[in-house]
Formats: structure tokens, C-alpha cells, sequence
């Protein structure tokens, strides 16, 4: 089945681009010059957003590397633990909210300390599938339409990110019975 | 509210760091950071420019239009105030399907264009704020930028392919265990978000 879902993720890019140009060819496009002016557009809007990536990534780099994320994380663990959170998703969570691949070692992180089939692992396993980079996403694609006030939006997201925490412990619990 | 966030982690890490003797690795960090924001841009920037170029094919030939026409009703739900027929809405079309099938490289510049068209309509609406291209004006979202982020970072992707290679990779016994439990809490996660925005959508 993974192999079958990793089969299916390499052909994805190479059939869709086939046809999505067969597809212009078709329907009589002009497919190179449409290409070539989609092209620009795509680099317009990778050069507006750089500014913002450089400052949210020196951010999160500057936090991570003080150690105040695993020293508010493991503080965090402590009450959590309570409700069924182990602490070692505390961190995790927080990470999530900001780097995708900074999230991801840390996974890797967890898989190796307690594999990937244990009551953490698992819930590990679904909580990533189930959670996006809030900041990250959130600054990127506010900056695209130049909005500083977000209003409900950060509320909104943090609620739906606590209801798949909250899916993630239950589901967990139900497929390990931890 | 981002000008807050990012002040607290800049002045909150420096000074952790300055009572845990970690100076010196968030000076490197402050330096590395800067230097891989670009070095994704430039990566970012290839793949934006080739997806862009094929959406731009796929929009000229009709392609998109159709595809979106699938999920239409849900937008028209999600986004009443967004006329039939604006460009934000195949945009937004195309952010969730390439969300939905899990194809991160084609969500973000979908996405990007999304809350671009986004902003033209608030200009079309009148808002100051979105008039010219020069125009300091604080810039409040508009509800259906609140409902486009929440839906997005409330996450849409049904198969966690990613997850799955790292299972396999770990040894799981079962590394597609996840799927299902993954598509529940994403499903689940997806409606409260639908059911915040609705509510806050009345206001």
C-alpha cells in the first residue's frame, strides 16, 4: 500500500503536466507563450513574498535556537501529560505551527525514541497528517494581498488545530489503546 | 497581530538565549535563516514558474474552469459574497483540490494568486485601503480571506503520503495504519473550521 501511494505520488507530476499540455494542444492554446507568461507571473509572486520568508524564517531560527520552544514545550508537557498528551507532542505541536521540515525532524525524532506502531507514534502519525503550518501559511499568503490585520483568522485556526489534536489523542487511544 | 508575533520571537529568543549561554547559536541561526529564506525562494521560485506557466496553459484551455465547476457548490457555501464568475474563485478551486490530493508544490501558488484575486475584489467592493498599488492604508482582511487561511491551515489533505514514507521508513509494521485515522481527524478538524467561519461569517 505505501508503495502504491509512493508510486502514486512520482507519476502525479509527470501525467498532470502531460496533460494539462495535451489538454492546451486540444483545445488549440498557444501553449509555450501561455507558459512562458504564467512563468512571470509565478516569479513576480516568488520575489514579492522573499521578505517576508526572510524575516519569519530568521524568527522561528532565532527562537528555536535559543531553546525556548523545548524549554516552553517540556513546561507545557508537564500539565498535558494529565489529559493524555504525552510531552514530547507538546514541542511538536508548536513546531508544527511554523516549519513543516523542522516538524518533520522532530518526528523522525519520535519514531526512532519510540517507533512508529507505540501509542506516541501513532499519534505522532495522525496529528501531523491532520495539522498545517498556521504562521507559516498564514504570513505568506497575507503578505501576497499586503493585509496586516488578520482579524479572526489566527483564532480560527488554532481551534481547528486543537480539534485535530483532540481527533489525534481519541483515535490514537482507540487504534493502540494506550 | 503578525507584527507582535514576530517581535516576540526575535526578543523572546535573544533573551532566553542570553540567560541559557545559547548567544552564539542564535547569531548562527539569525544568519543561516536569512540565507535558506532565499535559497527556498530560488527553489520555490522554479517551481512556481513552471506550475504557473501550466496553469496558465490549463487556464486558457478551459481546463480550470471545469475542474472548479466540481466543487462549486461548496465555495458558494463557504464564500456567498464572492460573485459567480470571479477569478478568486478558480484560484480558490484550485488551492483546495491540489490541498485535498495532497500536492503541497501546487497549493502555495494557487493559494498566493487566490488572495491576490482576493484583494482585487475588496478593491472592487470600494475598500481605500485596496486602491493602488502604492497605498499605505492598514489593510484589514476581508471575511473571505479569514475563511480561505482558516480552511487552508485547518488542513484538507486526505492521504498523508508523507507520513506514510516515514513509517516506512521506521520500520512500521503497517505504515498506511494512519490513513484512516488521518482522514477522520482531518474531516473532523475541516468541519470546525467550517463551523467557526460560518458563525463568524455572520457577524
Amino acid at each position: 500500500m505505501a508503495n502504491v501511494l509512493a508510486n502514486f505520488s512520482n507519476i502525479i507530476i509527470p501525467v498532470l503536466i502531460f496533460y494539462i499540455v495535451a489538454y492546451g494542444l486540444i483545445n488549440k492554446v498557444k501553449v509555450y507563450e501561455e507558459f512562458i507568461g504564467g512563468a512571470k507571473d509565478g516569479l513576480k509572486t516568488v520575489i514579492g513574498i522573499l521578505p517576508t520568508l526572510v524575516g519569519l524564517m530568521v524568527g522561528v531560527g532565532v527562537l528555536r535556537a535559543s531553546g525556548f520552544m523545548e524549554f516552553f514545550g517540556g513546561m507545557l508537557g508537564k500539565l498535558t501529560e494529565k489529559i493524555g498528551i504525552p510531552a514530547d507532542i507538546v514541542p511538536l505541536t508548536l513546531v508544527k505551527m511554523f516549519s513543516s521540515s523542522a516538524a518533520t525532524g522532530l518526528v523522525l525524532d519520535i519514531f526512532k525514541t519510540h517507533g512508529t506502531d507505540s501509542y506516541i507514534g501513532m499519534l505522532t502519525s495522525i496529528l501531523m497528517s491532520c495539522t498545517e503550518t498556521i504562521f507559516y501559511t498564514m504570513s505568506v499568503y497575507f503578505l501576497a494581498a499586503r493585509v496586516t490585520k488578520t482579524r479572526y483568522t489566527l483564532a480560527g485556526a488554532l481551534i481547528s488545530m486543537a480539534a485535530g489534536l483532540f481527533a489525534s489523542v481519541a483515535l490514537a487511544g482507540i487504534i493502540v489503546g494506550g | 497581530m503578525l507584527n507582535y508575533i514576530w517581535a516576540f520571537m526575535i526578543l523572546v529568543g535573544v533573551v532566553y538565549a542570553a540567560f541559557t549561554g545559547n548567544m552564539e547559536a542564535v547569531s548562527e541561526a539569525a544568519l543561516s535563516s536569512a540565507g535558506e529564506a532565499v535559497s527556498l525562494c530560488i527553489t520555490m521560485a522554479g517551481v512556481m514558474a513552471l506550475w504557473m506557466g501550466l496553469m496558465k496553459i490549463a487556464e486558457s484551455a478551459g481546463l480550470i474552469t471545469r475542474l472548479a465547476s466540481g466543487i462549486q457548490p461548496f465555495l458558494s457555501f463557504m464564500f456567498p459574497h464572492i460573485p459567480r464568475g470571479h477569478t478568486s474563485r478558480e484560484y480558490i478551486a484550485t488551492n483546495f483540490i491540489a490541498n485535498i490530493l495532497g500536492l503541497g508544490w501546487a497549493c502555495t501558488p494557487a493559494g498566493l494568486k487566490a488572495m491576490e484575486e482576493l484583494a482585487k475584489l475588496e478593491a472592487e467592493r470600494g475598500n481605500p485601503a485596496y486602491q493602488g498599488k502604492e497605498n499605505k492604508d492598514l489593510r484589514i482582511a476581508s471575511k473571505e480571506m479569514c475563511t480561505f487561511l482558516i480552511l487552508n491551515t485547518s488542513s484538507l489533505q486526505l492521504i498523508p503520503v508523507n507520513m506514510i514514507v516515514y513509517r516506512t521508513q521506521y520500520g512500521s509494521a503497517n505504515p498506511a495504519a494512519v490513513i484512516a485515522p488521518a482522514i477522520i481527524a482531518t474531516l473532523f478538524s475541516t468541519v470546525v473550521a467550517v463551523v467557526y467561519c460560518k458563525l463568524m461569517d455572520r457577524r
